[in-house]
């Protein structure tokens, strides 16, 4: 999108063509997969 | 024999009562009254509101799953509550009204040993003038009826868009005491992906517009993640996501009035606002459902055991005291009613001691500030301990509750994804420990960064199809659903 100065999205971080790239990278996400599995695993059983 | 009686058949209902039902088996009788004939995969609406998934994909007959496992089904609505009987009648009961296909309007007494108040939220769309699919201009994702609604709504603006017309598309919370800010955003994004894919996102103007004191608040009163070697605010990663999708946003906004195509909106500083829009999808606030209480002389004793929001007293710490002093400890651990040992509430259907966001008010005295969710992970979780607690009164004899969870010591995982497809989705996947802030434990930010987290990817959205599956398969009772975590 077009961010126009003192817009209030001028104000914000905005992923980089490397960060959007990793984000559908199947290989990295198959690990990002395996840990967020994991780290929701963990604070599922500290909840019971 | 005990009965133990549960009303609703929600996230929080369907698994007190089928675990109490697996649990407690043939010996004693669990019986669930809800006024729906089907189960509701909620979450999984928002697909069904852009037209990726259709009614039948999210919910399933309730009849079948519990006659197979011999649990008592009525398909009715409770209508009150006496806890201490009546003259005519020594046992606590309810009253309930059946909305089943031909015994609509029937009435029935029902006693109970126990009972469990699962009735979960009433939209309450009537908060808000113009709010609403049914009297209103705004549409809703809030139960799989009105996300299909919603989707055609949808369908008919980007055909608009298609003809060459601009559109703009309001998104967020109908009210300023609205919870559920995940599921606007969620619907958000979801939209802004359906319209990219038609091929017209140059065509929309897409806002949100929240209750919100700054993005990424969710009524949990934001929360902070480590990334990028800085600990940062929920507010970063959210007003990022925004900005990525090109989405403007309004916050600190409570909707007071819905015309054809125009919200008129009050803001935290007093200042009155309008907002044009062509699609509008506008979460309502929640209430209770309008249940009624009686003592034995047939006094009415509603005040005495429900807040004055409709939702049941449990053994929270309602004592008003300014935001400075709340604690976890405010925060109920056994559902159970203080004045009748047999009653507990569960999921959204218990009154919580206060809001978890900072309450704020404009100069005007409207409150504006998000409502503290109950829904999902943390329904499931309470449904069941209040459930373990039951079986240990009726089989143990147990005369307090057993079994306590505080959502000050309960975390939730949540994921957020836009678009369906394996590979063109991307989804923001939460994690947060504990859901109240604990600030004396956790004197930084109130909860563990270690476990509270937050990431964008593809990982997130298989995670969200995976979810899907997996609680529809545990919600149907199939092969091992005991195994399967709330």
């Amino acid at each position: 999108m077009k961010i126009n100065p003192y817009d209030q999205n001028d104000y914000t971080p905005v992923p980089s063509k490397f960060t959007l790239f990793m984000r559908k990278c199947v290989i990295w996400q198959f690990i990002r997969f395996i840990a967020i599995n994991l780290k929701m695993l963990v604070v599922v059983s500290k909840s019971h | 024999m005990a009965r133990v009686v549960v009303m609703g058949a929600g996230v929080s209902g369907h698994t007190a009562c089928t675990f109490l039902n697996d649990w407690l088996g043939s010996e004693h009788e669990v019986v669930v009254v809800t006024p729906n004939s089907q189960w509701n995969w909620i979450p999984s609406n928002i697909w069904v509101g852009v037209g990726r998934m259709s009614s039948e994909d999210v919910t399933f007959d309730l009849k079948p799953v519990y006659d197979k496992v011999g649990l008592t089904y009525k398909q009715a609505k409770a209508v009150s509550i006496h806890p201490e009987g009546s003259e005519g009648e020594s046992s606590p009961y309810i009253t309930i009204e059946y909305t089943e296909s031909g015994k609509e309007g029937t009435t029935e007494v029902l006693t109970y040993d126990y009972l469990i108040n699962a009735t979960g939220p009433k939209l309450n769309f009537a908060a808000t003038e113009g709010l609403g699919p049914d009297s209103g201009h705004t549409v809703s994702v809030c139960t799989h009826d009105h996300a299909t609604h919603a989707a055609h709504k949808l369908q008919e603006s980007i055909e608009k868009m298609r003809a060459g017309e601009t559109q703009e598309i309001l998104i967020g919370t109908g009210h300023g005491m609205c919870t559920c800010q995940g599921a606007a955003f969620e619907y958000t994004f979801n939209v802004e992906h359906e319209i990219t894919l038609a091929g017209v996102r140059d065509k929309a103007n897409i806002t949100y517009i929240s209750n919100e004191y700054e993005l990424g608040d969710f009524g949990v009163g934001g929360m902070h993640i480590k990334r990028g070697g800085y600990i940062t605010s929920g507010k970063v990663f959210t007003e990022s996501l925004f900005t990525e999708r090109g989405v403007k946003w309004i916050k600190r906004a409570h909707v007071n009035k819905v015309e054809a195509k125009k919200v008129h909106f009050e803001t935290l500083d007093g200042n009155q606002h309008e907002k044009e829009f062509d699609f509008a999808m506008l979460i309502p606030p929640f209430s209770g459902v309008g249940l009624k209480a009686f003592g034995k002389d047939g006094s009415d004793i509603t005040d005495t055991i429900f807040a004055p929001n409709g939702f049941l007293k449990v053994d929270a710490d309602y004592t008003p005291k300014p935001y400075e002093e709340w604690s976890i400890e405010d925060w109920p651990q056994t559902y159970q009613n203080p004045i009748y040992g047999n009653i507990f509430a569960t999921g959204i259907a218990f009154a919580p001691p206060h809001l978890i966001s900072k309450p704020m008010k404009s100069p005007n005295g409207t409150p504006i500030n998000p409502t503290p969710p109950r829904t999902g992970m943390p329904s499931g979780i309470i449904g069941k301990t209040v459930a373990k607690t039951i079986k240990e009164m009726i089989l143990n004899g147990a005369t307090e509750p057993t079994h306590k969870v505080s959502m000050g010591e309960m975390g939730a995982a949540c994921v957020a994804s836009a678009g369906k497809g394996m590979l063109s989705g991307t989804a923001a996947s939460l994690t947060m420990y504990p859901v109240v802030p604990d600030y004396k434990k956790y004197p930084d930010y109130g909860r563990d960064l270690d476990h509270t987290s937050g990431e964008i990817g593809l990982a997130g959205h298989w995670i969200k199809h995976t979810l899907h599956h997996l609680f529809l398969h545990k919600a149907k009772l199939k092969a091992g659903w005991t195994l399967i975590p709330e």
